[in-house]
């Protein structure tokens, strides 16, 4: 396919899809089940917006949303106090499960979530959005309910709030811009086409998500892209611009552990799909330095990118599902 | 629930209940809350967020929803009988500019933000109302006018809600403001009063032989105590505020500009004016000694008017708070119900929760007394609906 005719064809505005009414119309119409997951670990500040928003836009006011869950991996403030406060399903991921053991990262919850929920759909989004509204949800799920082709539909955020000349750059962050745009232009370069590859909020078939493994940290968006691109194609990926997101900056420091993360991900992905060559065994430390009285010192980060197995194969979830 | 009264007392009767049975409506009234909350709105620059309200009006099938040319947002609940209307009144602007990060925190039990009390909820509260009612399956005998105000705090002198009083026609049987913060608030009067701005300039070439003796901060100095000296009577009760100072550069940099803003109240009109014109007597005698240009401006003023405590709207009210277990906080109003006083029309203000902070960016309201502010604010319009508010002919 095309990259230019796939970002023609494939990218949309959160806009394009106003008429909620009309939205619930088709999803009920094709007897759609509709969840949404929010991954949390210490989101106090913003958590409670996300479910209030939610539940009144998409829940009372237009019924799109069947389900809205908190999947939270541990959080040691008032996380899941508030969340079932405002009425959300609240999960400890540790309790989903828990004879797979539990493992540390954002990715665990998502896998988790694919057992935990019911929907046909899951719209995966960030609990840390300052801006929440309505169309980080619909946007994301308007696709999949309008075009059975499609399978995954990623979130972008492009809106400048000024802008004098006709061309302009468009991309994602940091990481994305200087090593996940690079690795996927050497390797993938159809998912270029994606403006921001690791954006937290996605809305995927449940059929998609059942078969794609989940790593369990930094590197689960990036291995999503390319099990999706592989297994079904670029067409079966569209992207949604949800206008502007406001969350919490990242120290550069933090952002050298996600790339850390993402490129262990990645290597692994292209080294198993044999797009590269056989791989050495790759470290699981990330040295970073910090300087005291004049002095460098070494800090070392452990980042382990374990995987988890696509959930279909996982007994107790074909059993909860009916799957033979 | 009954949505039928007969008498005042049976709306009485159905009020212990009543805050409960508000709780389904808490995921609406914060989501309205939280988007009308997080779009600026300076006064003068109310457009997108009186839009908003407009837009769930809309969606939630009220009639004659508009905006009119002082930018108020309007929309009407109708009722069974077309020739009675009742206003409620929510000011859309608030203190905070646009460059303020204007993103609320829902928390277990308060949400905190710029301007969420004052007045985000009682425009949410607005927007919410055709829910409420509907939630109740209440259908009132009046029409209910859902008037967001534009142009009401500072300079805005209320010009919104004046610009819809001079230009409505349809006739309104009484008024309620409703404000996000107090509970238990009860504003039924209005002193007289003006808001005053004092600006010091003095020329940027100066004599540094007299460097010290003369600034704009010394004029202004003097201003104040000449102020401070102007005697006020206990009776009728008159006080004068002295708000903000500003002025100056630097430590060591001669001040050229300064600035007062202050507020003059009485219960009598004639000691404002007495005030004003002694203000201008000073402001004219200092500026001929410090060789300083001295303006002062008046920013905004209301007339002192008021209902009679023993109004049945005020009795109403009382007992409705009282009922609710809710201590009355009666205080003389200098926004919008004094507006409506001074045109005739009964109004009350009432407040819907509990609220710290006020002013600040952590502005904080409390979320589970907004349904006992929710179920008096019901509560005083089906008793003014059932006519049980109306003075004795």
């Amino acid at each position: 396919m095309n990259l230019n005719n796939w970002i023609k064809n494939n990218t949309t505005h959160h806009s394009q899809f106003w008429d909620l009414k009309k939205l619930v119309e088709e999803k009920e119409k094709q007897n759609l089940k509709i969840s949404l997951c929010l991954p949390t670990l210490n989101e106090e500040k913003t958590i409670g917006k996300e479910i209030v928003m939610f539940k009144s836009e998409l829940v009372d006011r237009y019924p799109l949303l069947d389900e809205i869950a908190v999947i939270d991996s541990g959080s040691t403030d008032k996380t899941r106090e508030i969340a079932e406060t405002f009425g959300a399903d609240v999960y400890l991921s540790a309790e989903i499960l828990p004879q797979y053991g539990e493992k540390k990262g954002k990715g665990e919850n998502l896998w988790k979530a694919v057992y935990e929920l019911t929907g046909d759909i899951i719209v995966y989004v960030d609990a840390d959005i300052k801006n929440i509204h309505p169309r980080f949800a619909y946007g994301l799920v308007a696709p999949l309910i309008y075009r059975p082709e499609v399978h995954y539909v990623k979130a972008f955020y492009d809106r400048p709030l000024a802008f004098s000349q006709g061309v302009r750059p468009s991309g994602g962050g940091r990481v994305t811009e200087i090593l996940t745009r690079p690795l996927f232009s050497l390797f993938f370069p159809d998912l270029t086409g994606l403006i921001q590859p690791l954006s937290g909020e996605y809305a995927v078939r449940r059929e998609v998500l059942e078969k794609i493994p989940f790593p369990i940290g930094y590197g689960v968006e990036t291995s999503h892209l390319i099990d999706v691109y592989e297994k079904w194609g670029l067409e079966a990926i569209a992207q949604v611009d949800l206008d502007q997101r406001v969350h919490r900056n990242q120290e550069t420091r933090d952002l050298g552990k996600m790339a850390f993360g993402i490129l262990r991900a990645f290597l692994y992905r292209a080294e198993a799909l044999g797009v590269i060559g056989k791989l050495p065994e790759l470290s699981t430390l990330l040295r970073q330095f910090q300087v005291e009285d004049e002095t460098f010192e070494q800090v070392c980060f452990e980042i382990v990118e374990e995987e988890r197995p696509p959930m279909i194969e996982i007994p107790e979830y074909r059993e909860k599902f009916n799957i033979n | 629930m009954k949505t039928e009264f007969s008498s005042f007392d049976e709306i009485l009767a159905i009020l212990p209940e009543l805050p409960d049975k508000l709780f389904v409506i808490q995921e609406t009234l914060i989501a309205n809350l939280i988007m009308l909350s997080e779009i600026p709105s300076p006064t003068f620059e109310e457009e997108a967020r009186i839009k908003l309200l407009l837009q769930r009006m809309v969606e939630c099938g009220l009639v004659n929803v508009s905006s009119d040319e002082a930018g108020n947002g309007v929309g009407i609940i109708t009722g069974k009988e077309s020739d009675r209307n009742i206003l409620l009144v929510a000011h859309a602007d608030t203190v905070y500019n646009q460059k303020t990060d204007h993103n609320l925190s829902v928390l277990t039990d308060e949400i905190v933000g710029p301007g969420v009390a004052d007045n985000s909820l009682g425009m949410a509260v607005l927007a919410t109302l055709p829910n409420i009612l509907d939630a109740l399956g209440i259908k009132l005998n009046s029409n209910l006018v859902l008037l967001s105000s534009t142009k009401g705090l500072g300079r805005g002198n209320l010009d919104g809600l004046r610009f819809f009083m001079d230009n409505n026609k349809l006739p309104l049987e009484a008024g309620i403001c409703v404000e996000g913060e107090k509970l238990g608030r009860l504003s039924y009067t209005a002193e007289g009063m003006f808001r005053g701005l004092i600006s010091c300039r003095i020329p940027e070439v100066l004599d540094w032989q007299r460097a010290g003796q003369n600034s704009a901060i010394i004029a202004l100095n003097d201003v104040i105590n000449r102020i401070l000296e102007i005697p006020l009577p206990r009776r009728p009760r008159t006080t004068v505020v002295l708000g903000a100072v500003r002025g100056g550069k630097s430590y060591n940099v001669m001040a050229t500009h300064s600035s007062l803003r202050f507020e003059v109240r009485s219960q009598d009109s004639d000691m404002v004016k007495k005030i004003h014109n002694r203000i201008d007597e000073i402001v004219a005698d200092v500026a001929s000694m410090h060789n300083a240009e001295i303006d002062f401006e008046v920013v905004s003023s209301r007339e002192p008017g008021g209902i009679d405590v023993g109004h049945p709207l005020v009795k109403s009210c009382r007992q409705i708070m009282e009922t609710l277990k809710v201590q009355p906080t009666i205080r003389p109003s200098m926004s919008e119900v004094s507006e409506l006083i001074s045109r005739g029309l009964p109004s009350v203000t009432l407040g819907i929760t509990e609220a710290s902070n006020l002013h600040d960016l952590n502005e904080t309201i409390r979320i589970k007394p907004i349904y006992t502010g929710l179920a008096q604010l019901i509560a005083v319009l089906l008793a003014i609906d059932g006519g049980f508010c109306n003075e004795p002919e």
